[in-house]
C-alpha cells in the first residue's frame, strides 16, 4: 500500500527530493506538498537574473503544473501549514487536515530583519523570493534612489539588479568589507572597485539606525546621523532558517531543525531537508549540500542506507562582470602559507592558503578560470608540495602542457566535479556527451548540470568541446590558446591602447599564465608588437617558426629549400648562371621552377645555408621570402613590353610593387598578380591584391586566394595612375597588417571588417596618406635582406660541438 | 660523470637551442629565458623533425615540423604517446657542461 507522504514546503530542497521519488520508486508514496508560496518549485538562485532583467519566471520554473500532474502529487499552494501534531500524525493547513506517515519539513529560511525603528514601513522589501523580486522591478520602474541594507551574496545580486533597472543604488554595509565571510580584504577591495564602477556607492562599516519615513519609506539613518535618501529600501542581511512549526511540535531544534546523517528530526517519521535544518552544528545556505541532502532523505525513505556529510563548498556572485570564487578556508593563521598572485592592471587577485603540504583554500578575483580545480585540491586533501611553485597558475601551467587552450578541463580528473550546485563531476558529463547530449541543452536536460545557477556553463562549454572536438561550435569568442584568456583581437587592441611595447609587458600586464608563451601566441604577439610598435620593438627570431628564424624553408628531411627574389618574374643569364653555379657548389638536390615565378633550390643542408646566401648575393640575388608571412611573390605577364594586347606596363608596375613591399612582415603571407590586360595571364584575381591594367588605368582588387579556399579578388577601387595602383596597395597593406589576426589571410580579415569599411579606409585621403607613411616607417627597417645579414653570422649555422672528433681522439 | 665543455651559454641564442654532433647522433641545447639549459636528442619521435629548430618556450619545445611539444625536464610529449631522451647539462662560470658518461654509455649499450 502507498505511504502518505506530506511535505511542507515547495522549495529547492524538496523539489529535489519529489525528483528522486518520482524516478526512483513512483509507486511509494502519496504525496501532497504544501507551499506558501502560490506557486510550486522555481529556481531561487535564479531571481538575481530575474530582477536584472536577463531571464524571466517563466525561464526558471523547475517544475510545472503539468509535472505535478504527471507525477501525481497534490500541490495545495498559496496554503500555509499552521501546525503539526506528530502524536495525531497531522498537520493543519490554513484550508484544512492531511494525515501523513512519513512528513518532510522543507521551510527553507526566512530573511533576518534587523529591528530598527521603521523595518515596517512600506517600501522596505527583503528579497527571498519571487514576490520580493517583483516587488523590487515595480519599485524600480520609479527610477530614485535604493538603499540596500547588507553587502553579502545577496545584498549585493539586489544591488546590481537595481542598478541595472536604473535606480541609484547604495549598499551599507556593516563590516569593513564586503562579502566578508566569502572574501579577504584584498578580493573584497576589488569588488567594491568593479561595483562602484558601474554607479554603486558602497559605505562599510556603517550600521543602520533607523528607517524614516511618514507610511513610506523615504530615507535611512546611519549611525554617526547620517540620512541617505531612499525610495527603496532592500533588507539582506541574512537568513534564519524557519522553524517555527517544529518548534510548535516539540521537536529537537538549535538553531535549525535539529537532524541525523539520514535527515531525521527527533521524531522517527518526521524529516528535515534544506536550509530549515541544522546538522552536527553546521547550517546550509548554498544548494550544493542541499541537493546531497535531498538525495540522502529519498533513499532513507526508500529504506536505502545513505548518510548525509559536510562537504566544503564554493562561493561565486551572480553578478555579470564581477568575478569571484572562494573555497574552503582562508582566515591567516600559525603554520599557514599564502601564494598570492596580483595584476593590478586587470584587477586579477588570487590568493592560496597553504597548510603542511596541502591547499586549504583559495579567494580569487577577476579571473576564476582555475576556481574549480583548486576547489577539487581542497576537497580531495591532494598533496601539492611538488607543484607548490607553479601551483598559482593553476592546471595549465602543470606538466608543461601550456599548448592546448582546453588543457585546464582536459587535465581534471573524471571525479571533478564541474557544477558545484548538482554535484555533477565531469565523468557523468563525459558520458552524457558520449550518449549523444551534443549541446549545452542536452547536458543540462539529462546531467542537471549548468542547470542551476549556470555560472558552471563554460565549464560545460569547454567539456563539449574537449569531446567532441571540432564537431561542437564553442559559442564565445575564443582566447589565443592556453596561454591567456583573451582573444587575439582583445590582445590587438591591448596592445596599442596600454602602449605595451615589449613581450614582458604583454605578458605581465595582459596576465599570461605561462612564462613566455607558446609556439600558438608567441609567434602572434612577436607580430603585433613589430607592426604596431616598429620603432620600439624588432622583431624577434626565436619567437619565429623556423622559417622565417632561418629565412628558409624547413624540408621534411630537416634540410633546407632557397628561393632567391626575381622581381616581377624576371630574370637574366647572370641570375641563372648564379643559380646553377650554387646548385653545382652544394649539391642542391632539385632545381624546381615554382608555382610563383621563380627557381627554387631544394635540399640545401642547414650548414650550407650562409655560404649558399653569399654566392647568390654576389649576383645580386636577395631573399625570396618563400618562407616568411610577408610580402611572397608578384606574378606579372609580360604586357606592353612584348604583348599585343597589353594596355599598361604590367611588369614594371610589378617589380616596382615587389621593390616596395618585400622584407615587410604581414599577418599571413602575401601575394599579388598584375596582369597587363583583362585576359589575366598573371592569375591577378586569385590573389591577396591583384591589379587588371586597362586602358583607362588600373583596376585593383583584393581578398583573393588560391590555396585552401579559392576565392575571386573584390574590387577595391579603380585609379587612373601608375603611382594611385602603387599608394592604395601599400595603403591596403598597411591596414591589414594593423588591423588583422595573426594568420588571418586577407580574404578572411575583408570578410570580417568588411570590404565597405577598407574602401572607406583607403578612399579617405588623409588616411591613406597616414597609412603610407607608417608602412614606410617600418620599412626603413625591415626593407633588406635578411641573407646578407645572416651570411657574416655562418657560425651560428653550425653544430656548437662535434663531440664525435672527440670520441675518434 | 665525465663533463665536457661543449661552449659559451652564450653561444646559444635565449629561447633557442644549438646542436652538438655526438656519437649517438644529434643532440639539441636549449637555453630558456630564464637561462636554464637543457639537452635531449634532436630528432623528434614523430617524424624526426630537428628539435633545435623548434620554439621553445617556457621549459618546452615545439617540434617545427608538426607541433609535438616537448616538456624539456622530462623529455615526455604533451598530449602525444612519445619522448625525447634528455641528458644532463649544466652551467658553470658561463660554460656549458654535458655528462658525456651517459653518452658514451649509452653508445655502448
Ligand atoms: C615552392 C611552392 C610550390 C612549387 O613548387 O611551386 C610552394 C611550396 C610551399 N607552399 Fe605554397 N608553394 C608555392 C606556391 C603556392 C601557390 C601558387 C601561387 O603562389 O601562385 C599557392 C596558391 C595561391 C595562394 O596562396 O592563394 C600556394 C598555397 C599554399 C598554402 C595555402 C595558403 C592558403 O591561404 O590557403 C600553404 C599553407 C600556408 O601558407 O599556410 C602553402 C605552403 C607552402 C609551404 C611553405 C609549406 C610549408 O610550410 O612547408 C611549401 C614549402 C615547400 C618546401 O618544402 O619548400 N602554400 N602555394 C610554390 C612557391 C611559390 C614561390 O615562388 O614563392
Ligand atoms: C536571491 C537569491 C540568490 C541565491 N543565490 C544562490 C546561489 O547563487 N547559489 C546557491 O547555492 N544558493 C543561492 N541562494 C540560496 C538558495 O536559494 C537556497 O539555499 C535554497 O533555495 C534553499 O532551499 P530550501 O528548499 O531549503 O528552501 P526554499 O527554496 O526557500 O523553499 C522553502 C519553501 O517553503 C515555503 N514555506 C515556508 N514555511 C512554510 C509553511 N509554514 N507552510 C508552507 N510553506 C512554507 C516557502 O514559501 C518556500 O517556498 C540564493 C537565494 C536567493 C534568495
Ligand atoms: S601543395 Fe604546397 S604544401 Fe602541399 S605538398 Fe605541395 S608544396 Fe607542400
Ligand atoms: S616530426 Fe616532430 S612533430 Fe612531426
Amino acid at each position: 500500500m502507498k505511504q502518505k507522504l506530506v511535505i511542507i514546503g515547495a522549495g529547492m530542497a524538496s523539489g529535489r527530493v519529489i525528483e528522486h521519488l518520482v524516478e526512483d520508486a513512483p509507486d511509494a508514496f502519496d504525496i501532497t506538498l504544501f507551499n506558501a508560496e502560490p506557486r510550486g518549485n522555481y529556481n531561487r538562485i535564479m531571481l538575481s537574473p530575474v530582477l536584472s532583467g536577463e531571464k524571466t519566471y517563466a525561464d526558471i520554473v523547475t517544475h510545472d503544473d503539468d509535472w505535478y500532474a504527471a507525477h501525481g502529487v497534490t500541490c495545495r499552494f498559496g496554503e500555509h501549514v499552521t501546525a503539526i501534531d506528530p502524536e495525531m500524525k497531522v498537520v493543519a493547513g490554513q484550508n484544512g487536515h492531511v494525515p501523513y506517515d512519513k512528513l518532510i519539513i522543507a521551510t527553507g529560511s526566512a530573511p533576518f530583519i534587523i529591528p530598527v525603528p521603521g523595518k515596517d514601513l512600506d517600501g522596505v522589501i527583503t528579497y527571498r523570493d519571487l514576490d520580493d523580486t517583483n516587488a523590487m522591478i515595480e519599485a524600480s520602474a520609479k527610477g530614485g534612489k535604493a538603499v540596500v541594507i547588507g553587502g553579502g551574496l545577496l545584498g549585493l545580486e539586489a544591488a546590481a539588479g537595481l542598478a541595472e533597472r536604473g535606480m541609484d543604488v547604495t549598499v551599507v554595509h556593516l563590516m569593513g568589507h564586503l562579502m566578508e565571510r566569502q572574501l579577504d580584504e584584498a578580493a573584497g577591495y576589488l569588488l567594491r572597485k568593479d561595483l562602484e564602477r558601474r554607479g554603486i556607492t558602497v559605505r562599510t562599516q556603517a550600521s543602520t539606525k533607523a528607517i524614516i519615513g511618514d507610511g513610506r519609506v523615504e530615507a535611512v539613518l546611519l549611525e554617526g546621523d547620517e540620512t541617505l535618501p531612499a525610495d527603496l529600501v532592500v533588507m539582506a542581511v541574512g537568513i534564519r532558517p524557519e522553524t517555527r512549526l517544529a518548534t510548535d511540535a516539540g521537536l529537537s531544534v538549535a538553531r535549525g531543525v535539529e537532524v541525523n546523517a539520514q535527515m531525521q528530526t527527533s521524531d522517527p517519521d518526521i524529516f528535515a531537508v534544506g536550509e530549515c535544518l541544522e546538522f552536527d552544528g553546521h547550517l546550509f545556505g548554498l544548494v550544493a549540500p542541499l541537493y546531497d541532502q535531498a538525495k540522502v532523505l529519498a533513499g532513507t525513505l526508500l529504506d536505502q542506507a545513505a548518510a548525509f556529510v559536510v562537504k566544503d563548498t564554493a562561493t561565486k556572485l551572480k553578478v555579470t562582470g564581477c568575478d569571484l570564487f572562494s573555497a574552503g578556508d582562508f582566515a591567516e593563521g600559525e603554520g599557514r602559507e599564502d601564494i598570492v598572485l596580483r595584476d593590478p592592471a586587470r584587477g586579477i587577485y588570487k590568493r592560496l592558503v597553504i597548510e603542511g603540504d596541502r591547499l586549504i583554500g583559495a579567494v580569487m578575483y577577476g579571473d576564476t578560470a582555475d576556481g574549480n580545480w583548486f576547489f577539487q585540491l581542497i576537497k580531495d586533501g591532494t598533496e601539492i608540495d611538488e607543484i607548490r611553485e607553479t601551483l598559482i597558475f593553476g592546471p595549465a601551467f602543470q606538466g608543461g602542457d601550456t599548448s592546448d587552450p582546453l588543457s585546464a578541463v582536459a587535465a581534471l580528473p573524471r571525479e571533478a566535479e564541474i557544477c558545484g550546485c548538482n554535484g555533477i563531476c565531469k565523468g557523468t558529463i563525459v558520458d552524457a556527451i558520449t550518449n549523444g547530449a551534443t549541446d549545452l541543452g542536452a547536458v543540462k536536460a539529462q546531467t542537471k548540470a549548468s542547470a542551476s545557477c549556470g555560472t558552471c556553463t563554460g565549464l560545460v562549454e569547454q567539456l563539449l568541446q574537449v569531446t567532441l572536438g571540432d564537431d561542437f561550435q564553442m559559442p564565445t569568442a575564443q582566447p589565443i590558446c592556453g596561454c591567456c584568456d583573451l582573444t587575439h583581437e582583445d590582445v590587438r587592441r591591448l596592445i596599442k591602447s596600454q602602449e605595451l611595447k615589449s613581450q614582458d609587458a604583454v605578458w605581465q600586464e595582459l596576465g599570461w599564465k605561462t612564462r613566455n608563451g607558446c609556439h600558438v601566441c608567441r609567434p602572434a604577439v612577436n607580430f603585433y608588437l613589430l607592426a604596431d610598435w616598429p620603432l620600439e620593438y624588432r622583431d624577434d627570431p626565436q619567437s619565429r617558426f623556423v622559417n622565417e628564424r632561418k629565412h628558409a624553408n624547413i624540408q621534411k628531411d630537416g634540410t633546407f629549400s632557397v628561393v632567391p627574389r626575381m622581381w616581377g618574374g624576371i630574370t637574366n643569364p647572370a641570375e641563372l648562371r648564379a643559380i646553377a653555379d650554387a646548385a653545382d657548389k652544394y649539391d642542391v638536390p632539385t632545381v624546381k621552377v615554382t608555382g610563383g615565378q621563380r627557381i627554387d633550390l631544394l635540399g640545401v643542408r642547414g650548414e650550407d645555408l650562409p655560404f649558399i646566401w653569399a654566392d647568390l648575393n654576389k649576383a645580386g640575388l636577395v631573399s625570396g621570402h618563400a618562407y616568411s608571412k610577408g610580402l611572397r611573390t608578384v606574378k606579372t605577364c609580360v604586357g606592353t613590353d612584348h604583348c599585343r594586347f597589353g594596355t599598361q606596363d604590367s611588369t614594371g608596375l610589378g617589380i616596382r610593387l615587389e621593390q616596395a613591399l618585400w622584407g615587410s612582415w604581414t599577418p599571413h603571407k602575401v601575394k599579388l598578380g598584375v596582369s597587363g590586360c583583362p585576359r589575366n595571364c598573371a592569375e591577378a584575381t586569385c590573389k591577396d591584391i591583384g591589379i587588371i591594367c586597362v586602358d583607362s588605368g588600373y583596376q585593383v582588387s583584393v581578398a583573393g586566394a588560391a590555396g585552401m579556399d579559392v576565392r575571386e579578388t573584390e574590387r577595391l577601387c579603380d585609379v587612373e595612375t601608375e603611382q594611385e595602383a602603387i599608394d592604395v596597395t601599400i595603403a591596403f597593406v598597411q591596414l591589414y597588417r594593423e588591423n588583422a589576426k595573426y594568420l588571418d589571410r586577407a580574404y578572411k580579415w575583408v570578410d570580417k571588417v568588411g570590404l565597405d569599411w577598407v574602401q572607406g579606409r583607403i578612399a579617405d585621403p588623409d588616411e591613406r596618406q597616414r597609412l603610407i607613411e607608417a608602412f614606410e616607417l617600418s620599412q626603413s627597417i625591415y626593407r633588406k635582406d635578411p641573407w646578407a645579414e645572416h651570411a657574416t653570422q655562418a657560425h651560428r649555422y653550425q653544430p656548437l660541438a662535434d663531440l664525435t672528433l672527440e670520441a675518434a681522439e | 660523470m665525465n663533463w665536457i665543455d661543449i661552449g659559451h651559454i652564450d653561444d646559444i641564442p635565449l629561447r633557442g637551442a644549438r646542436k652538438i654532433k655526438t656519437p649517438l647522433g644529434c643532440v639539441a641545447v636549449f637555453r630558456t629565458a630564464e637561462d636554464e639549459v637543457f639537452a635531449a636528442t634532436d630528432s623528434c619521435p614523430h617524424k624526426g623533425g630537428p628539435l633545435s629548430e623548434g620554439i621553445v618556450h617556457g621549459q618546452s619545445v615545439t617540434c617545427p615540423l608538426h607541433n609535438w611539444v616537448f616538456d624539456l625536464n622530462t623529455g615526455q610529449a604533451a598530449s602525444e604517446d612519445g619522448a625525447i631522451t634528455t641528458f644532463l647539462v649544466l652551467v658553470q662560470d658561463g660554460r656549458v657542461l654535458i655528462d658525456g658518461a651517459k653518452l658514451d654509455s649509452r653508445s655502448a649499450a
